[in-house]
């Protein structure tokens, strides 16, 4: 049918690993906004969910490091992480072969994108899933934007990628839901964990919410790594959402720091036409 | 200097089930597989996540790794600071291009 539902949200690992040392009014009206997503994506009667992630090396290292990957299997697995430490048990989660194998064929008229038959999730990808599709009953397809290890694909590059996804949701029969996630000025990882810059963030998701094309792809990555952190980077996804949605606005229906959570938490819905 | 190789190791540990046995079993004949300077050898096999994050390993691939090594939250953060201290500002790889903000 084509794509029904387009939403973004964070996916940092403390939102579930380190849940008790949040504070608990912040933490929980988080997950309140997570959970309405959850209801708006069910509304849209997906029969599959495609995640952008920016993968945390869970598959792709700098031996051979694709700037677009897709995947194409019938199950993966997941979370590579401890599981204690995501506080996630592992699992494997449906996926659709045949569906992803079709998008990846249209998406290549427009993108060379690769694809993966085999790939273990990482806390990019569970996170989300599990607020998102608590029992694991919706086929996913992963798709990971490189946001890790540059060289990284340009920002307008990322945008493009959004458009041929579009393109090929729409020339499927069935229907098919779109999230983002990532995060958007944040340093996790390093001994910065915790700093937020809220101003960025905030004229972040003004662009991002008004779908703001040339405002989103005007960042150069020296501007990103100065104001928003390495983990800065992770806004490809957002602006592959954005692509995907080209010409509509979104909600935004939940923004704030966590600071224990290492990351502006976020969470957003953009209109499909 | 052989970063890529302490990061690949890292990335096959923190992913596959299978090296991690290895790791468990025969470290020793494990590490052997890889580039690795004396300094990069010791920080390895002491989890030594301060000096590691010093070297410049990728701090995605540090936290996982961090995690299978079972450390808590705050001593990890702290580790990384604490090698800093000890050892100086990052030496390579795109987080020697970080500005410490705590400064």
């Amino acid at each position: 049918m084509s794509l029904v539902f387009a939403g973004v949200c964070s996916h940092a690992p403390g939102i579930t690993g380190r849940a008790a040392r949040a504070d608990k009014s912040v933490r929980d009206a988080f997950y309140a906004k997570l959970d309405e997503l959850r209801l708006s994506l069910e509304a849209a009667k997906p029969d599959a969910l495609i995640v952008v992630a920016a993968e945390h090396f869970a598959n792709f290292f700098m031996n051979n490091m694709p700037a677009y990957c897709m995947g194409m299997a019938d199950a993966y697995e997941g979370p590579i992480e401890d599981e204690a430490w995501l506080a996630i048990k592992r699992r494997l989660v449906p996926g659709n072969a045949d569906l992803s194998r079709r998008i990846i064929e249209t998406v290549l008229a427009d993108v060379d994108v690769a694809y993966a038959e085999e790939w273990k999730f990482d806390h990019g990808i569970m996170v989300p899933l599990h607020f998102l599709t608590p029992r694991y009953d919706l086929p996913v397809i992963p798709v990971n934007v490189n946001c890790q290890g540059p060289p990284l694909t340009p920002l307008a590059r990322a945008y493009e990628f959004g458009r041929a996804l579009r393109r090929a949701c729409d020339a499927q029969p069935e229907r098919i839901a779109l999230v983002g996630t990532g995060g958007i000025s944040h340093w996790p990882a390093t001994p910065d964990s915790g700093t937020i810059n809220e101003a960025w963030d905030r004229d972040f998701l003004r662009r991002f919410l008004a779908n703001d094309r040339a405002a989103l792809v005007s960042y150069s990555d020296e501007e990103t790594l100065r104001d928003a952190g390495q983990g800065g980077f992770e806004i490809r996804t957002f602006l592959t959402v954005a692509g995907a949605t080209e010409g509509a606005t979104g909600e935004l229906l939940f923004y704030a720091p966590i600071p224990i959570f290492a990351v502006g938490c976020t969470v957003a819905t953009m209109a499909v036409e | 200097m052989s970063l890529y190789s302490v990061q690949k190791l890292l990335y096959q540990l923190n992913r596959d089930p299978g090296v991690r046995k290895r790791f468990d079993a025969e470290r020793a004949a494990l590490l052997d597989e890889y580039e690795l300077s004396g300094e990069e050898r010791t920080a390895i096999e002491s989890g030594d996540v301060g000096l590691l994050y010093v070297m410049g390993v990728n701090g995605q691939i540090l936290m996982h790794y961090a995690a299978l090594l079972g450390q808590p939250w705050d001593v990890y953060i702290n580790a990384m600071r604490e090698g800093v201290r000890k050892h100086g500002p990052v030496r390579a790889g795109l987080y020697s291009m970080l500005k410490d903000r705590r400064r």
